[in-house]
């Protein structure tokens, strides 16, 4: 995929889902328990868990590209 | 193909932290970083308008949606969904995915085949060259004009959300997608779009979650919208069924009955965006290989399928917390009707708390900027191909095609600024756009039909089609009037006022249906009347009957187009059959 189209989408998408996942995840363990999780997101800590979520998506990314260059390592 | 929408400002505000921020900053750096990477493989004017037709499937399928996941998709449909209620899926199970289905099984080798670069070159192999130019021309205005109106939507929304300069935020989302299509052309409008869909998908799911949550999944949503319908006396169930109540116009808050719902929106306006609107066409002709092009709208569909779930239910649920004095509430306008347009930004505000907040405010940024991008790489296209090198400078080197190709990027977007500032005074040019739409795309449709499915067809035919089809549809907005329209004006009548529509959408749903009427019956009747300029051998690889049929037999099975239409439809009848 990177050989023909130049790029391969997956590493930036998943470097990018890493960063974010990690900053909203890390910022929900800092703020666990906080008021802002009963005013809005019905008392449960959103960021921890969709930060850990979007964390997990984009290591699943970056675990594809691994694969995709050890696949070709082993063709060539 | 979606909702009108204009932010004024409002009473629905967003609170932003250091962390919401940050996410915004890190979002950026990525779209402006692939673009810069990319500059390095655009090498050619084919690089650069065409990604040198090296994306794969899958890539070019979740572009083909994403392209199309503009301002008038999140924000659009959300309010249609407050407003009309689960109708509003019509858009997608009536209004796209049959169109999409066709797009790849029947037109896509066509398009691919005859290696046309855009939809009005193909026009031009097909019939000739003023068939071609009068639709690059009104294609090019309609284009820079609709990526105008998602620069002052995003702007707008930025102002009345966050409080921010309305001029500063028009000028720095328009600089960003110019710094990263100029670098990277459609290969980066493409990848980036990528990033963007899968950041509007996640951004939206929780959303969703949250909100289902609190209303009691979707029984409690369903005997809410219940107390909707009664308030507005309407039937019980009106809001929560997509079928049920379509037998006349009268008896649904759409206005429309199942007739204009299938023929208009399901075949013509459908037909007529999806497979002839190169600003989505041009995703599939990027692919790196016929195969590739003809799954890349079913690719597509897969996902559009769902996108009810995604942009329209959180619209619902707003729509039930208000009527059912839930937690949060619609804004109210000045003249006091409810604010639908504000549905999905309120339910981001309540439901949201500063971390996942930045993430939606980023996911509503990256679909305005999606829609913006799509739009300024089929400008630049249809402009460098149709027009400068047709008929301004023809046979000029590649690589002049391919710095006319960056400064045409340059003046559309300084353009479609202009078309912001111009939607910033008239607050009904987002009517006379979708209106446009309905007066290009409709007849075009026709045009299409006949010159693949006829190979009788002759250029005077489809240009007298396209310009009667245009002409017919136009004089049927000057005779009629929706009833809730103040007056003749840009809601039509503006002849004389002989019928009256129960909705806008009523009106431009029976208008595409006259326009490709007129276009056909015109098209047909002027061929046969004049020769045949162009001979069966001419014509091989652009008419259906004299090309020969692609063959996919040895392709494993779910990579058939054909397999994956079938399957896509299947579910669509399905989901309408829940829904119904």
């Amino acid at each position: 995929m990177a050989s023909s189209s130049g790029m391969d989408i997956r590493l930036p998408m998943g470097l990018m889902f890493c960063i974010i996942g990690a900053m909203i995840a890390i910022f929900g363990v800092m703020t666990n328990g906080d008021q802002m999780y009963k005013d809005h997101s019905l008392g449960i800590n959103v960021n921890l868990c969709w930060g850990s979520a979007l964390l997990l998506f984009g290591l699943i990314l970056l675990g594809l590209v691994w694969w995709a260059k050890c696949s070709q390592k082993k063709v060539s | 193909m979606g909702n009108c929408i204009f932010l004024a400002a409002s009473a629905v505000q967003f609170h932003l932290g250091h962390i919401d921020y940050a996410i915004l900053i890190v979002y950026f750096a990525f779209v402006l970083g692939i673009g810069f990477v990319l500059e390095r493989f655009t090498k050619s004017s084919e690089d650069f308008f065409m990604a040198g037709r090296h994306i794969p499937a899958w890539i070019a399928g979740l572009a083909f949606i994403s392209a199309n996941l503009g301002a008038q998709e999140v924000i659009g449909m959300g309010a249609s969904g407050a407003k009309y209620g689960i109708m509003t899926a019509h858009f997608y199970w009536v209004g796209a995915i049959p169109a999409m289905v066709f797009i790849g099984i029947f037109m896509m080798p066509f398009y691919y085949g005859s290696k046309a670069r855009s939809v009005p070159e193909y026009l031009a192999m097909r019939f000739d060259e003023k068939t071609r130019a009068f639709n690059a021309i009104a294609f090019a205005v309609m284009t820079v004009f609709s990526s105008g109106i998602s620069m002052y939507a995003l702007a707008d929304l930025l102002h009345g959300l966050l409080n921010w300069n309305f001029d500063l935020s028009l000028w720095v989302s328009a600089a960003i997608v110019l710094a990263y299509i100029t670098a990277g052309g459609l290969r980066s409008a493409i990848y980036n779009e990528v990033l963007q869909f899968f950041l509007i998908v996640l951004g939206f799911l929780p959303l969703v979650y949250l909100g289902l949550k609190d209303v009691g999944g979707w029984s409690g949503l369903v005997t809410r919208l219940n107390m909707v319908s009664n308030a507005q006396h309407l039937a019980p169930g009106v809001y929560s069924s997509s079928w049920g109540h379509m037998a006349s116009g009268a008896d649904n808050p759409l206005g429309v009955s199942w007739f204009p719902t299938i023929f208009g929106l399901g075949f013509v306006m459908s037909f007529g965006y999806w497979c002839t609107d190169f600003l989505v066409v041009q995703r599939a002709m990027s692919a790196d290989s016929m195969s590739a092009a003809r799954r890349t709208p079913l690719i597509a569909a897969f996902p559009k399928m769902l996108f009810p779930f995604l942009v329209i239910l959180p619209g619902l649920i707003a729509v039930a917390m208000t009527y059912a004095h839930g937690s949060a509430s619609l804004p109210v306008k000045a003249d006091g009707s409810y604010d639908y347009n504000m549905a999905t930004p309120m339910m981001l505000a309540h439901y949201f708390p500063s971390g996942l907040l930045g993430l939606g405010l980023t996911a509503l940024m990256a679909s305005f900027m999606s829609g913006m991008a799509g739009n300024v790489t089929a400008f630049n296209t249809v402009f460098t191909y149709d027009i400068y090198q047709s008929y301004l400078n023809p046979k000029q080197s590649d690589q002049h095609y391919l710095w006319v190709g960056r400064v045409t990027t340059v003046v559309g977007i300084v353009i479609s600024i202009g078309a912001a500032y111009l939607a910033n005074k008239f607050n009904n040019i987002m009517d006379l756009l979708q209106l446009v739409f309905s007066f290009v795309n409709a007849p075009l449709f026709g045009t299409f039909m006949l010159g693949m499915f006829w190979k009788r067809t002759t250029g005077h035919g489809a240009f007298y089609g396209l310009l009667a089809g245009t002409v017919a549809v136009a004089i049927h907005h000057g005779l009629t009037l929706p009833i809730d329209a103040a007056g003749p004006g840009i809601h039509g009548g503006w002849l004389a006022v002989l019928g009256h529509y129960r909705s806008d959408m009523a009106q431009t749903w029976n208008g595409a249906m006259i326009a490709f009427s007129s276009c056909v019956v015109v098209t047909v009747v002027v061929s046969l009347l004049t020769p045949r300029k162009k001979s069966d051998e001419e014509l091989k690889g652009l008419v259906y009957s004299l090309t020969p049929k692609v063959k996919d037999g040895h392709l494993p099975w779910y990579e058939q187009p054909v397999v994956l239409g079938v399957i896509v439809l299947v579910c669509t009848v399905i989901l309408n059959i829940i829904f119904r």
